[in-house]
């Protein structure tokens, strides 16, 4: 089997192995997919986002995207309280697509525990891992 | 996303694409490369950037470079090419294949002109669909006819089996599957003018539904006036040892502006065009008249009968179906198949069988069963996406105007 193979990573950003990436500022979290995510998905075409104020769990799901042909859940890189989310991508949920890493950001969320950032994968490893992932298939 | 699930991804897209194909589908989406069938354009589609993935137990190119929106646009715009090789493809002959065929579908195939085909379904003896078809006559002792990859198998165990009764008692009928074919569909705007630079015949003579035995660029093939996208367009069945020249000759003589197109584009173009994907919009379990194609069955059949299940159709016919096939469009995230659909008050009424987002159109479409009553464009209704419920209505398809190329 064959992927396209565009991988971009940001330096300092933390990964899950779900794919989603998480910019840490003091005590808030910036979420989003990452670019390997949004290249296997395709057009996205809906993106449903969580309700400011809701807790989410560090691996737990808390939304989805949609593409033109299916639904992916999209599952929370940190634990704490949703402060904002993206209302940007109501009207133009391409930017997940042309801009995973800045415009196409999901959520904002307030950390409760930064210890829980440990879990995650810097980039070089997301990158590493990403490669792994695609050689199996 | 789940780690992994970027492949269980590529798997729901063909999940979604490949109901076709229950029986066994387990074992095919996990089957290697290696136990794929592939058409002879495999390579080809490989080095021109073709995603593959599983589908019918076939390696076939879900897209290629250029995102199945894109796609779909281009489709419409200047055109696309796409290799259908792996549907089944196969000539019945004999003196009396026209009576043995039409108790197997609901089509009247003695009125055919020869060099015409029509849309048809093969029946079960309860009237529901065993698969849809194209079928020609391209004499009266030769039909040809194309199956979906996914129910080849069955169909041809179900043509076998009543063909056996059938010369059991004398009748004149045999069969040949194209196995040394291969199918490509041209569609869109530039599909006639381009084929008409590698052939002789005058394409401005063929109309939708027409069918040829042609040569294209140098290749004896079967042209058919028809596709699965709306647009004008040809399926062509070519000799497997000419098609990737022919593919490359339909490109180059386009210079670009018609592309490869796989499975994932051919869905939406599909499903903008309000077409049935069999495995999804109809089953067994689902009649031609539920399904809305009681424009298909002929005159004659409807006063006659003669086909499995004509009793169940004629009743339906008579006292109308319980349940039908609508159209709509929604709010919200895109329908999918399975999504309950609800009247204003909450009450389930149906369940959407088709849904996606229309790249063309720039908004949620969807194909589904609803309780007869509920079923006039414009009725307003929810559909459930993931638990929540969001607002839409019945509407006419096809979603996007059709282009066939009709005589007047």
């Amino acid at each position: 089997m064959h992927f396209l193979n565009s991988l971009a990573v940001v330096k300092d950003f933390k990964y899950a192995e779900s794919h989603e990436w998480v910019k840490v500022d003091g005590k808030t979290a910036t979420v989003g997919i990452t670019d390997h995510a949004q290249d296997h998905l395709g057009d996205v075409v809906y993106v449903e986002l969580p309700e400011v104020g809701a807790a989410v769990n560090q691996g737990s799901g808390f939304g989805a995207v949609e593409s033109v042909k299916a639904t992916s859940d999209i599952y929370s890189p940190v634990s704490g309280d949703v402060v904002e989310v993206n209302e940007d991508l109501n009207n133009s949920p391409g930017l997940v697509n042309s801009s995973p890493y800045e415009k196409g950001w999901i959520m904002k969320v307030e950390i409760k525990d930064d210890s829980e950032l440990t879990n995650l994968k810097n980039s070089d490893e997301y990158a590493k891992f990403c490669e792994e992932e695609d050689a199996k298939h | 996303m789940r780690g992994g699930g970027l492949w269980q991804l590529g798997q729901s897209i063909t999940r979604r694409l490949a109901q076709v194909d229950k029986k066994g589908a387990g074992r095919r989406y996990f089957a290697s490369e290696a136990e794929l069938k592939k058409t002879v354009l495999y390579d080809f589609h490989v080095a021109n950037g073709g995603k593959m993935v599983p589908f019918a137990g076939w390696g076939m190119p879900i897209q290629y470079k250029d995102s199945i929106m894109e796609s779909t646009v281009n489709c419409r715009q200047n055109g696309s090419l796409f290799d259908v090789s792996h549907m089944c493809g196969f000539s019945l002959k004999g003196k009396d294949c026209i009576p043995f065929l039409e108790k197997l579908v609901i089509a009247d195939v003695a009125a055919l002109t020869p060099g015409t085909g029509t849309l048809t379904v093969f029946t079960n003896e309860k009237g529901g669909a065993i698969d849809d078809s194209v079928i020609t006559k391209v004499q009266n002792d030769h039909m040809y006819i194309v199956v979906n990859a996914g129910c080849r198998d069955k169909d041809l165990a179900h043509i076998e089996e009543h063909m056996k009764a059938f010369k059991a008692k004398g009748g004149d009928v045999s069969w040949h599957i194209h196995d040394e074919r291969s199918l490509l569909a041209l569609q869109g705007p530039l599909a006639a003018p381009v084929l008409q630079h590698l052939t002789k015949d005058d394409l401005s003579k063929l109309y939708f539904g027409e069918f040829r035995m042609t040569d294209i660029n140098g290749a004896h093939c079967y042209i058919t006036r028809t596709g699965y996208t709306g647009e004008d367009g040809f399926e062509i069945s070519v000799p497997s040892e000419n098609a990737v020249d022919l593919a490359k000759a339909i490109l180059e003589k386009s210079e670009g502006k018609i592309r490869l197109t796989g499975l994932g584009a051919r869905d939406s173009l599909r499903l903008e065009a309000g077409l049935c994907l069999y495995g999804n919009d109809m089953e067994q379990h689902i009649t031609p008249v539920e399904a809305g194609l009681t424009w298909a069955i002929g005159k004659r059949r409807k006063a006659e009968g003669g086909f499995l299940g004509a009793e169940v159709i004629l009743k339906q016919l008579a006292e109308g179906p319980k349940i039908r096939l609508v159209g709509f469009t929604s709010t919200g995230p895109p329908p999918r198949s399975h999504s309950e659909i609800q009247d204003e008050k909450g009450t389930t009424i149906g369940e959407i069988t088709s849904g996606g987002f229309s790249p063309c159109l720039k908004k949620n479409i969807a194909m589904g069963y609803v309780k007869s009553g509920s079923h006039k464009a414009g009725t307003k209704a929810k559909i459930l996406v993931r638990g929540k419920a969001y607002d839409g209505v019945v509407t006419k398809k096809p979603f996007v105007p059709t282009k066939y190329y009709k005589s007047s």
